[in-house]
């Protein structure tokens, strides 16, 4: 199995079109549900891993086999998302209703937390796109820093400031709409 | 000391309950998420697109290539003749 995923992987270096169908077809899912945990739009993960993989049929003759597929992917596929996150005004953006209409714990007054969860949704979509990514990794989809800072190219200790960054811009545009955590 | 370490718990605090609110704004996506189809077609249909833009597209250098020679055929007629024949 493993001189079998070798040979694919070099045939795919070697730009084989039929080696990266095979590649795609082995990790299509694994990207989408990384890119989805990025963007938060089905429609636009499947948009951003098409993108994704295009960037790495694109890129075939730069795979470095010893290093893996699958990182290289999820690192391709997390700038694709990035990207796709900068081109999104924060007015038109979506995401953040339908964000709101998954389900989440009630709490108390529940018009009252469904408004400070909407507010919060409102003011995290509001932050730079970079801040959001680690943001939204390591603290909601509570991935691993190492894992994060793999898939960003970036060290663990950018990844923990990135975090500390946007907490910190997210509790003053709250503070400042009258929500005191 | 204490007031640091008071601080520092302070911080640590309210860093916590930030990222409760944001877990609670934004609920987890379960990492068994899927496309609702395969999306090798999609992915074929954008390999065919930009190959066929990659063959129709010119070089931007291309055109202010020719854009130059029609600008200096123009302030000069009587090249033509000699840049046809270079040609």
């Amino acid at each position: 199995m493993q001189g079998e995923g070798s040979t694919v992987l070099d045939r795919f270096r070697q730009g084989d079109v039929d080696a990266f169908e095979t590649l795609f077809r082995m990790y299509q899912r694994s990207v989408f549900g990384w890119v989805l945990r990025i963007v938060r739009d089905p429609g636009a993960a499947e948009d951003v891993t098409v993108e994704a993989f295009w960037r790495i049929h694109r890129a075939h003759a730069r795979f470095d086999s010893a290093r893996g597929f699958e990182p290289w992917a999820r690192r391709v596929a997390t700038h694709a998302a990035l990207d796709w996150l900068r081109r999104q005004k924060p007015e038109s953006n979506a995401a953040p209703e339908m964000w709101m209409n998954v389900a989440a714990p009630s709490t108390g007054d529940a018009a009252v937390a469904d408004e400070i969860r909407r507010k919060t949704a409102g003011a995290f979509a509001r932050l730079p796109a970079k801040l959001r990514v680690a943001a939204v990794l390591a603290v909601v989809e509570e991935r691993p820093h190492k894992e994060v800072a793999e898939a960003l190219g970036i060290t663990v200790a950018a990844v923990k400031l990135r975090v500390f960054r946007a907490l910190r811009l997210l509790r003053k545009d709250l503070q400042e709409q009258g929500i005191t955590p | 000391m204490t007031k640091d370490r008071d601080q520092g718990t302070g911080v640590g605090d309210q860093e916590e309950q930030m990222k409760q609110m944001l877990r609670e704004a934004l609920p987890p996506l379960g990492a068994d998420a899927e496309p609702d189809h395969d999306l090798w077609p999609a992915m074929l249909h954008r390999m065919d697109e930009e190959s066929a833009r990659g063959a129709s597209s010119i070089p931007w250098f291309d055109w202010a290539l020719a854009g130059g020679l029609v600008a200096f055929a123009m302030i000069a007629p009587r090249t033509i003749p000699v840049i046809l024949y270079y040609l």
